[in-house]
């Protein structure tokens, strides 16, 4: 498939927007979304609609199979061994929230260490500091090096003989830095320590594989993924999901309920209480599949190269900075131009139908070590092209023009 | 919308050029605008004469042209203003840049209304609104019209 007719799957770009062509380059934000995930979502609610997991009339059923038919393909997407150890959230932000309430509870004490790094989103940081609140946990934050990037070495720095788990960033949102998750995980079982990745960033982006990278828990944000808002997916190994204790309470994740106690229920019901965002699960199963049309690796490939592109378009801009220079890159271009505000820049690019993002992306731990109070960032997704970047640098130079 | 609307001449110059800009020595009263969407800071300073008269006034932050243009303006046109105009001017900004097509005190100049009016722009971008509106706020705390965490726009 050529991007072309890839980027006519986006009902989204058949739009003007403000009378231009849409130039979208803020899918770190939140990805479009292809028609057959809207029509999924429309079909769902028009012709098959029903709760799941409950009732045993026909609709409920075929609802209950469509809706674990997207967890074996998420399973087989990440290569899971097991597809009760993928469990559905509200977002990325639930399944953090998640581990840090459980696994808090069970095994952290005063005094024991939470290794983050700086560049964490603000997702993966104010959950543990409830912990530092409530259990006088202790945050270390392993220190991002000049080129935006984390090291092994500076998590190896940073463990302890208090550290009790390591939760770190897949890819950076700011500074595109791919941090070595395996080696990491690595080190961190060597000790053993286990380790959550935040892969907001990463699942849209590079190819999974949870037997191979072995970590114990992983998060997914499906509206990254050219997938519905509301869904979010936390894998985590079986033993951890068997050992910690349930998350919130409700319906369907119990076993037996009397007035002298409760026995919880099996994997995954366990971890899913209440009425799922059920429509958005079913719709996610057509964003694999979509992802798995294309391909992950050709994804990879064709936003890796635009990733070179966009940084030698703008390195070319002697007014633009580029921040982040990692050793290993992923499809985020943050970036800063002389004497213009970044809030400024986006309301001017706005103005061409160029989105972007501008502020501090969720990170202001990582945006304080940088000395900038924001950041422009222009983010990819598969449907975009040269052109945009081009259309990118242009309206930079319109800004430039403005601000002269 | 128009950009040209946004960003006139009169802006881009305080922003660039931001008047009033640094803390002075001898202020007694400040407070500091925030807006969280963006990270973006403003400390008012004040010095507050017995009469409630600000006998200077300055700030310090960093931020876009929209709010460094409005801090700037705001800074010049407040300066030597007594306490019950300071609150009838600030009331009359906010309503101007929320919804008032026009701004309405007798206290505000002609040549006064005509920089602050250039801010008006802002109405078309919802988004940018709180730039506007982050060193007036910052004021606001500072005469003591607000607590901090008080969000209410009207200031009795």
């Amino acid at each position: 498939m050529s991007i072309k007719d890839i980027k006519k799957e986006f009902p989204i770009f058949n739009n003007k927007i403000q009378n231009n062509d849409l130039v979208y380059l803020d899918s770190a934000n939140s990805s479009q979304k292809p028609q057959v995930v809207v029509d999924r979502i429309y079909d769902f609610y028009t012709k098959e609609f029903s709760n799941v997991g409950r009732s045993i009339h026909y609709l409920a059923v075929a609802a209950t199979n469509l809706y674990e038919n997207t967890r074996t393909l998420v399973q087989k997407y990440i290569n899971a061994k097991d597809k009760n150890e993928i469990v559905f959230t509200k977002g990325a932000t639930e399944a953090i929230n998640l581990v840090a309430n459980t696994f808090g509870q069970k095994y952290l004490n005063e005094g024991d260490e939470v290794l983050l790094t700086e560049l964490e989103h603000h997702s993966n940081y104010v959950p543990w500091h409830y912990l530092r609140k409530s259990k006088g946990v202790k945050i270390k934050f392993a220190e991002m090096d000049e080129n935006g990037d984390v090291t092994l070495e500076t998590i190896e720095k940073n463990i302890t003989n208090k550290t009790k788990i390591i939760a770190i960033t897949h890819l950076s949102n700011v500074t595109g830095a791919i941090l070595p998750v395996k080696e990491i995980t690595k080190l961190a079982h060597s000790k053993n320590i286990p380790v959550l990745i935040d892969g907001c960033q990463g699942a849209p982006h590079l190819k999974l594989d949870m037997q191979d990278l072995d970590c114990d828990f992983y998060a997914i944000s499906c509206h990254k993924m050219y997938g519905p808002t509301g869904l979010g997916i936390l894998y985590a190994k079986k033993k951890w999901l068997e050992e910690l204790p349930p998350y919130q309470g409700g319906g369907g994740m119990i076993r037996e309920v009397k007035k002298e106690g409760i026995t919880f229920g099996e994997l995954p019901n366990k971890y899913e209480a209440g009425t799922m965002a059920t429509a958005q699960v079913i719709a996610f199963g057509e964003s694999i599949k979509f992802i798995n049309k294309i391909g992950i690796e050709n994804i990879e490939k064709h936003e890796r190269e635009l990733t070179v592109y966009g940084e030698e378009v703008l390195r070319k801009n002697n007014s633009v900075k580029l921040i982040g220079n990692p050793k290993d890159k992923g499809s985020v271009l943050s970036f800063t131009l002389d004497g213009v505000h970044p809030h400024d820049i986006a309301t001017i690019l706005d103005e061409d139908g160029v989105a972007i993002r501008a502020g501090h992306h969720c990170c202001q731990i990582l945006h304080e070590k940088l000395g900038l109070s924001a950041t422009a960032r222009a983010s990819l997704g598969v449907y975009n092209t040269k052109e945009d970047l081009d259309q990118l640098n242009e309206s930079l130079n319109k800004c430039k023009k403005i601000f002269s | 919308m128009d950009l040209k609307e946004l960003y006139q001449e009169i802006i881009l110059d305080h922003g660039k050029n931001p008047r009033n800009l640094g803390k002075f020595e001898n202020f007694n009263k400040d407070a500091e605008g925030y807006n969280p969407l963006c990270g973006d800071k403003v400390h008012v300073y004040l010095k507050l004469n017995e009469n409630k008269e600000i006998e200077d006034i300055s700030f310090e932050g960093h931020g876009c042209a929209i709010s460094m243009a409005s801090a700037s303006i705001m800074t010049e046109l407040m300066k030597d203003k007594k306490n019950p105009e300071v609150k009838e001017i600030l009331n009359d900004f906010l309503d101007m840049i929320k919804q008032s097509p026009e701004l309405k005190s007798q206290l505000i100049k002609e040549d006064e209304k005509t920089k602050l009016m250039s801010l008006s722009g802002v109405k078309q971008y919802p988004m940018r609104v709180k730039c506007a509106t982050i060193a007036w706020h910052a004021l606001a705390s500072a005469m003591d019209y607000k607590k901090d965490e008080d969000n209410s726009e009207k200031f009795i």
